[in-house]
């Protein structure tokens, strides 16, 4: 298979987790969304890395993996934390996050 | 043969994401995720990165997962019931345009560019590309800064996340337990999570409206 399919099907799953910010309200579902964008962006990485002959990309890969575990973990206290304060887990009604 | 397996892959990492954007409960919505991340899996061992397939697998699927389920069974799974109720549907069939545009952008970019890269099947590699031993030689010598930066990134992510969620009261106070408390047998009244239920955030804010 050339690298192309690969890139290709990257950018589909990247349009999907983009269009997926934009339209749901959930910010759970919205976090799942930025997961499908970075992991489109990993796909890249590997493919990239597969048609250099080089380990670059894949460590690329495994430190975004890294950030979003990172980031997942502070969305997730995020939406605990409101949650327990019985604020509405949607994101059209939380217009500040500060307090 | 390579060809079928990438085939149902990437028909499977597509159909995750696209249950993942447009199933109403987060719930499946999670599970929606964890097909295409198995799927995904799946072509980066078709791309000779066993290492990264692994921790894919383990890391994704096994831990960052099984959290999302947790957090989805705890705060409920009545998404989105009240759809349409303030912004309408203009701005949901703009944003489905805007993800489109994207898509066609991308696509120009991906199919008329000149990279002689895209259309091959990529550079030849020893029998130890991708594996282990070698991504752990170069996380430890050639990439050591950004292992040592991620490792501290995870260790800020994990104080700041059990300081978001943890209740208001926190610890408890040190010298309450004395060596007489075990053998009483009394019960012990007033302890560990009997204060008030709340978070640091709600501590912190709650004087305002």
């Amino acid at each position: 298979m050339s690298t192309g399919w690969f890139v290709m099907v990257s950018a589909i799953v990247f349009c999907i987790g983009a269009s997926g910010v934009l339209v749901r309200r959930n910010p759970l579902v919205i976090l799942l969304c930025i997961e499908l964008m970075l992991n489109a962006a990993n796909l890249a990485l590997v493919a990239f890395a597969r048609a250099h002959g080089n380990h670059d990309g894949q460590i690329f890969a495994i430190i975004v993996m890294v950030v979003a575990a990172c980031e997942v973990a502070i969305g997730l206290g995020i939406i605990v934390a409101l949650y327990r304060r019985r604020l509405p887990i949607d994101v059209d009604e939380l217009r500040e996050l500060q307090g | 043969m390579a060809e079928v397996v990438f085939f149902i892959a990437a028909f499977g990492a597509i159909a995750g994401a696209v249950g993942t954007i447009a199933l109403r409960n987060p719930f499946y919505a999670v599970l929606g995720l964890v097909v295409h991340l198995l799927c995904l899996a799946a072509l980066f061992l078709l791309l000779r990165a066993e290492f990264v397939a692994a921790a894919q697998v383990v890391v994704y699927v096994g831990a960052v997962m099984v959290l999302y389920v947790f957090v989805a069974a705890y705060v409920g799974g009545d998404d989105e019931a009240a759809v349409s109720s303030t912004p309408g549907p203009g701005l949901r069939t703009l944003s489905l345009l805007f993800g489109g545009a994207l898509l066609v952008e991308l696509s120009v970019a991906v199919i008329g560019s000149g990279l002689t890269a895209l259309s091959e099947e990529g550079r030849g590699f020893n029998k130890d590309f991708g594996t282990p031993a070698t991504i752990g030689e170069l996380l430890l010598t050639k990439f050591l800064l950004a292992f040592e930066v991620a490792s501290f990134l995870l260790l800020v992510a994990a104080v700041g996340s059990v300081m978001l969620a943890r209740r208001r009261e926190g610890l408890e106070p040190v010298g309450t337990i004395s060596v007489s408390d075990l053998f009483s047998t009394t019960e012990r009244t007033g302890t560990v999570g009997s204060g008030d239920q709340g978070t640091m955030i709600e501590a912190a804010g709650e004087d305002r409206p």
